[in-house]
């Protein structure tokens, strides 16, 4: 939800005689904020995936702006909550706000995000974003995507919707494999 | 479906004026965003029942995916809906604690569900209408109301491919295929035309720059469900003899209520739980 979370109150109130709010610790706090994993997808962080759109400092610590991926996406909440969890241990109140516009798109997704999601069997996502407007394709889909186990174009789409929202699934024609598709939205 | 009798009770209903002066422009835009975030969610939630229903395994997920994407929407769209209201009903609230008479989707979205075919016609020609009204309200003069928009247009355009590939499939595939999708066709006919009835929010939320008149959607709609029946060999159902109605005025058809005590029965008989 919009607006339940982004007027959550920063979450604890810093302790008498924590370490003071130094630009060192602040940055340290950034960077492991976007280092956080994505629940679903460990081995991408919420930076890489283009999640986190902002992260300011405010009086009493820092602001972390996120753009949810798909509005029904179970894993938005378990990162909002690691997002503040770092910020917990560190003992800086962390404030996530969630901003719905200008809307996620995984063009958003890093080199590094896609080449991490390749190692790990996911084909990154590729080619082009349905429109709403316009013609629309009316054939059945014929698509390249390359296998992230052998590199072969040979595969074909098993299911358009797989293990999770923002995924299809896929078969390698020459390795056999099944494998995930990060789908292009 | 309906006698004389229930016509008349139907249309005393639905006739009844709606709109006093007294209506103002909060309740109309919170009746609005109800329209719209109340189709989402009962949608979604028959497409949960989906779930170990389908035809394959896939299909439970695909079917799953498009209802949580649903589900998201209309969390989203019943939270400002509360937010405009300003009385401290949160998402959770109006989607639980309504009754029948106070949700304001159409009765498409409501009926149960049918065979596999049904649910592809259902979810065409819902996800083609859902295209263009998001596309519409990425323009919204309720800047929260745009952003969901801008969201949810990437996730119905999915949906709409989704089932478009099915009906093609479906329709161009064997003979026993073509007549079920057909059947389909046919069966959700009646409750088509209802997307696109110009009801009272939605024309003050056109006026006010807030909304989109659903009317202004249907030739594009049809447009592009047409095009897939054409290219599946399969016909658009002639123009029913009743068409559902009522449904953003709160009159809805028998299936509602079930579907709404199987919906809200957990969290009515443990009001506040939390986990």
């Amino acid at each position: 939800m919009q607006s339940p979370r982004g007027l959550r109150p920063p979450c604890t109130p810093r302790p008498r005689g924590a370490a003071p709010l130094t630009d060192d610790l602040l940055a340290r706090v950034e960077r492991e904020v976007r280092l956080v994993p994505d629940p679903e997808i460990p081995v991408i962080t919420i930076d890489d995936l283009g999640v986190i759109r902002n992260v300011e400092r405010t009086g009493p610590g820092l602001r972390v702006t996120i753009t949810p991926t798909y509005s029904g996406c179970p894993a938005m909440s378990a990162m909002e909550d690691a997002v503040v969890a770092v910020g917990r241990r560190a003992g800086v109140p962390v404030e996530v706000v969630t901003r719905l516009a200008p809307a996620w798109t995984t063009d958003w997704m890093s080199e590094q995000g896609r080449t991490a999601l390749r190692r790990f069997g996911i084909a990154p996502p590729t080619g082009e974003r349905a429109h709403a407007t316009g013609p629309v394709g009316l054939t059945l889909h014929r698509r390249v995507v390359v296998c992230p186990h052998c590199g072969s174009e040979d595969t074909e789409e098993v299911a358009r919707f797989g293990s999770t929202a923002c995924k299809a699934l896929r078969r390698c024609r020459s390795c056999r494999e099944p494998f995930d598709e990060f789908k292009t939205i | 479906m309906s006698t004389s009798a229930d016509a008349t009770h139907l249309d005393a209903a639905v006739a009844a004026p709606r709109h006093t002066p007294e209506t103002d422009a909060t309740t109309l835009h919170v009746r609005y965003l109800l329209s719209l975030g109340d189709d989402a969610l009962v949608y979604a939630q028959r497409l949960g029942e989906w779930l170990t229903h389908a035809p394959q395994i896939e299909e439970d997920m695909a079917l799953g995916n498009v209802g949580l994407d649903l589900l998201g929407q209309a969390r989203s769209l019943l939270t400002r809906a509360g937010e405009v209201e300003g009385g401290g009903r949160d998402e959770d609230a109006l989607a639980m604690l309504r009754d029948e008479r106070e949700f304001r989707n159409v009765q498409l979205v409501e009926q149960p569900r049918g065979d596999f075919a049904v649910e592809m016609a259902r979810m065409l020609w819902f996800a083609s209408y859902q295209c263009e009204l998001w596309s519409q309200l990425t323009s919204s003069a309720d800047e929260t109301l745009a952003g969901i928009a801008g969201k949810a247009v990437k996730e119905a355009v999915y949906h709409r491919d989704h089932a478009t590939q099915w009906v093609l499939r479906l329709g161009d595939g064997t003979e026993v295929s073509r007549e079920r999708m057909q059947a389909g066709l046919e069966a959700v006919h009646p409750y088509v035309a209802e997307l696109g009835e110009d009801h009272e929010a939605a024309r003050w939320a056109a006026e006010q720059g807030v909304g989109v008149l659903p009317s202004s959607l249907t030739d594009a709609v049809n447009a592009h469900v047409s095009a897939v029946l054409e290219q599946a060999t399969l016909t658009m159902p002639d123009a029913p003899r009743w068409h559902a109605r009522g449904g953003r005025e709160g009159v809805h058809s028998e299936a509602m209520g079930y579907l709404l005590a199987e919906m809200q029965h957990i969290a009515r008989s443990h009001p506040g739980a939390t986990w």
